[in-house]
């Protein structure tokens, strides 16, 4: 069956499913996060190239914009991109801000609220939300419901793809590519207790430093993330490249999903329930003799049980 | 052969459909969808330790070949990452390491020894043999030529200092001895032995 190898009974959630997954396995199961220091990252890309060699993606060669990112955007075949951006900062001191961008695998994650096709998005009690690219449809609401704009959706397959967090190596107790190509530890991984307590540490380092507002980007908007950030300044994320400041699923996406699909649902449900009671009542719809002579009116009923073409 | 469906049992057939559809958007889908995570896909794979090639940090790879070293295998390598263990990296690549994979099965990697002959812009296949035969010929040849073993004030010198060894860093210690210990004994002094080679 379509990619279903793999029974895991590890999941917490799973895209428009309303039976619950199995997760009785999920006790005891450490949450994983990644933490992205920017404050250390030198923009070498060695996690971009980790990630293409271990997903075996090769995105086209493409073009120089004048800039240092490359590829431009994220794309299906590229799950993460770095964006660098140059600030100006209160002193006219120039900071070159650069961010790791990939998905963030939110514990509430807009992507699998908006996804319709059962199964396609899955999150995992370990907190690495997945795709499933078997089930999905291709119809990029994940993208959508997406407050990051991470889902990138593939013209090869019709279908959405982004980080997995490398699910295969963490399932198999490895850390992700990225984080192992890393060569100045802007990348770290561990138990998303671990990372916070290591950022926290970071975060008191750079506040010594003089970068009063330094701080760590975990997002309560979205129930906070298995990626989490240290920034220079936490105050205005959005210098780092347009990270938002406090990410929400769309109220779009929340009011479908939240109250229109199941109104609808409901709606429709009733109006089939309507219709079966008002045929067991009232019978099936009796068509008036077209006409008034009873003997042409006998032919065309012979007619009709026959099922033949009309004249 | 045609299939004869009369306008009654077309609608009811849109109507079966319809309901049906209702029904799985309702939550009842006749399939239950479950998820699997991408097989780990080096299960199994013969682990080499090796040092980088590119530069003279010599960071510690992990070549991951497909096949367990059986006599009828021919491994190949389809995956590398840093060796944890290495003191210099510590499981750490730079971006070219990280993409070691595609420099080593690169279209334009050379294979086997070419040579270019004089007046030519055709690389031309030749066999191991034949190269170090060459190889040697031109060493002897020019060695025999230049090889200077008195210098201007009548000190004695032994060097030949019309040739240069130029070779890269990645090598083991080994390599590095036996690499000094030719180049010094056949009186060579220019040795460059660097990264960007």
């Amino acid at each position: 069956m379509r990619g279903d190898q793999i029974n895991l009974q590890d999941i917490v959630a799973r895209s428009a499913s309303p039976t619950p997954s199995p997760h009785v396995r999920s006790g005891n199961i450490q949450q994983v996060a990644k933490l992205i220091d920017v404050s250390v990252c030198i923009g070498c890309k060695a996690c971009q190239v980790a990630c293409s060699e271990w997903n075996d993606l090769r995105d086209e060669v493409g073009h120089c914009h004048g800039v240092y990112d490359n590829p431009i955007d994220l794309s299906a075949e590229s799950f993460e991109v770095m964006r660098f951006s140059e600030y100006v900062n209160e002193e006219g001191d120039l900071e070159w801000l650069i961010r790791k961008d990939n998905c963030m695998h939110c514990a509430e994650p807009g992507c699998l609220k908006a996804c319709p096709a059962p199964g396609a998005i899955v999150q995992y009690a370990n907190g690495i939300v997945d795709f499933n690219s078997e089930h999905c449809i291709g119809c990029g609401y994940c993208r959508a419901g997406c407050p990051f704009d991470i889902p990138r959706y593939s013209e090869k397959d019709n279908k959405a793809y982004k980080c997995t967090l490398c699910s295969d190596r963490v399932y198999h107790g490895l850390e992700p590519a990225c984080v192992k190509s890393c060569p100045t530890s802007a990348i770290m991984f561990g138990t998303k207790e671990a990372m916070l307590d290591y950022g926290a540490k970071r975060v008191a380092s750079l506040q010594e430093r003089g970068y009063e507002n330094a701080g760590i980007y975990d997002p309560a908007g979205v129930g906070g993330t298995h990626v989490v950030y240290v920034l220079q300044h936490a105050d205005k994320p959005e210098i780092y490249s347009g990270l938002p400041k406090d990410p929400q699923i769309s109220p779009v996406v929340e009011a479908w999903k939240g109250i229109t699909k199941p109104l609808m649902s409901a709606v429709l449900g009733l109006s089939v329930l309507t219709g079966f009671f008002h045929y067991m009542i009232k019978g099936p719809k009796e068509e008036p003799e077209d006409d008034p002579d009873p003997e042409k009116a006998a032919a065309d009923r012979e007619l009709d049980r026959r099922e033949g073409d009309r004249p | 052969m045609s299939v004869r469906v009369s306008r009654r049992n077309f609608l009811k057939l849109g109507a079966a459909g319809l309901g049906a559809s209702s029904m799985a958007m309702m939550g009842f889908a006749p399939d239950q969808a479950l998820a699997s995570v991408r097989h780990f896909k080096l299960s199994g794979a013969t682990m080499t330790r090796n040092v980088c090639t590119y530069c003279s940090v010599g960071c510690g790879m992990l070549l991951y070949a497909r096949g367990d070293g059986g006599a009828n295998v021919i491994d190949n390598i389809y995956h590398v990452e840093g060796d944890p263990d290495h003191p210099v990296s510590r499981g750490s690549l730079c971006p070219r390491g990280a993409g070691v994979l595609d420099f080593i099965h690169s279209p334009s990697r050379v294979k086997y020894p070419e040579v270019r002959e004089p007046n030519t812009n055709e690389w031309k296949r030749i066999s191991w043999d034949e190269a170090f035969d060459r190889i040697a010929r031109h060493m002897k040849d020019d060695r025999d030529r230049n090889f200077q073993t008195h210098d201007d004030q009548g000190r004695l010198v032994n060097r030949w200092m019309t040739t240069s060894m130029v070779a890269a860093s990645a090598c083991t210690n080994e390599t590095a001895y036996l690499t000094q210990k030719i180049t010094r004994a056949l009186g060579i002094l220019t040795l460059d032995n660097q990264a960007r080679v």
